[in-house]
């Protein structure tokens, strides 16, 4: 399945939302869009895996660096990831200890710690 | 890509091999993990697993296209799938041997450690995170899992299987 890219403002939010599969082929596309978004001058950016039916390390590896972009800018980029498949493999690599992850977009541009769910282990 | 299949004998339910060969393109590694999550299907992997499957071989092949186009080899990859007592497939590229020598395990922690440090702060090579992303997601995921100096001197192969708890179809 092709990916898709949506993205939407809530708040002062920049929400992405992403459907199909994130893998070596479509990651540049991913990768290209984030950095647009970066360059456009969003600074708080969600990223929706709701929608998203595969992952690798190729797509963990865009949103590493979109983080690193967007804290470099004083930014921040927060994921919302409500499938256990994908949530298990943040944890296998670690990484859900770089990103902040909430269940639901609603969640995540609500802002405040109050709000701030870890990776359901 | 090129595929086939070799059954040791085609009247029984003895252990037979599935080949797929692909180019070392990234668009052909979602027909690949697909190809092996329909294979572990047929074969019996139970379909908790599958996932999983398709998961590990799609990082497999990944490292194996990285690799094949960083050394500018266009030499097609090989993947071979069998249904003995496990599922086993074996992903096989022709990067320069020395590779195989890396054990994954070893290098895993601590540049995880480093992602987790310089995420933010520092520039972090993106290639370099996906190529050990990679690594860390084959460790967790496959816990029956080897990478070695593939047969003929060049090249590694990685080598992971999964049980088998069905009954397979022919």
């Amino acid at each position: 399945m092709e990916l898709s890219l949506a993205t939407r403002s809530v708040s002062d939010h920049t929400v992405v939302e992403i459907g199909g599969e994130i893998d070596v082929y479509t990651a540049p596309r991913l990768r290209e869009r984030l950095i647009e978004l970066v360059g456009s001058g969003a600074k708080h950016v969600v990223v929706d895996l709701g929608r998203v039916e595969f992952l690798d390390s190729t797509g963990l590896g865009v949103l590493v660096g979109a983080h690193r972009r967007l804290r470099a800018g004083e930014g921040s980029l927060t994921l919302v990831c409500p499938h256990e498949r994908l949530l298990k493999i943040f944890r296998i690599t670690g990484l859900d200890s770089v990103f902040v992850i909430h269940g639901s977009v609603e969640d995540a541009t609500a802002g405040g710690t109050a709000h701030t769910a870890r990776t359901g282990a | 890509m090129r595929a086939g299949a070799a059954p040791v004998n085609p009247t029984s339910t003895a252990m037979a091999t599935v080949h797929l060969t692909f180019p070392p393109d990234p668009a052909y590694v979602r027909t690949v993990r697909l190809v092996a999550a329909a294979e572990a299907r047929r074969a019996g992997v139970s379909d908790e697993l599958l996932d999983e499957v398709r998961l590990a071989v799609g990082e497999a092949c990944t490292r194996a296209v990285a690799l094949h186009r960083r050394h500018g080899l266009a030499e097609p990859i090989d993947m071979a799938m069998t249904d003995g007592g496990r599922f086993t497939v074996r992903v096989i590229d022709r990067g320069p041997a020395a590779l195989a020598m890396n054990e994954p395990g070893e290098t895993t922690g601590a540049i995880m450690a480093q992602v987790r440090a310089e995420t933010g702060r520092m520039p972090v090579d993106e290639d370099a995170i996906m190529a050990n992303v990679g690594i860390a997601l084959l460790n967790g995921l496959v816990s029956d899992l080897d990478v070695v100096a593939a047969a003929g001197g060049r090249g590694t192969e990685v080598r992971m299987s999964w049980p088998i708890s069905r009954r397979s179809a022919h």
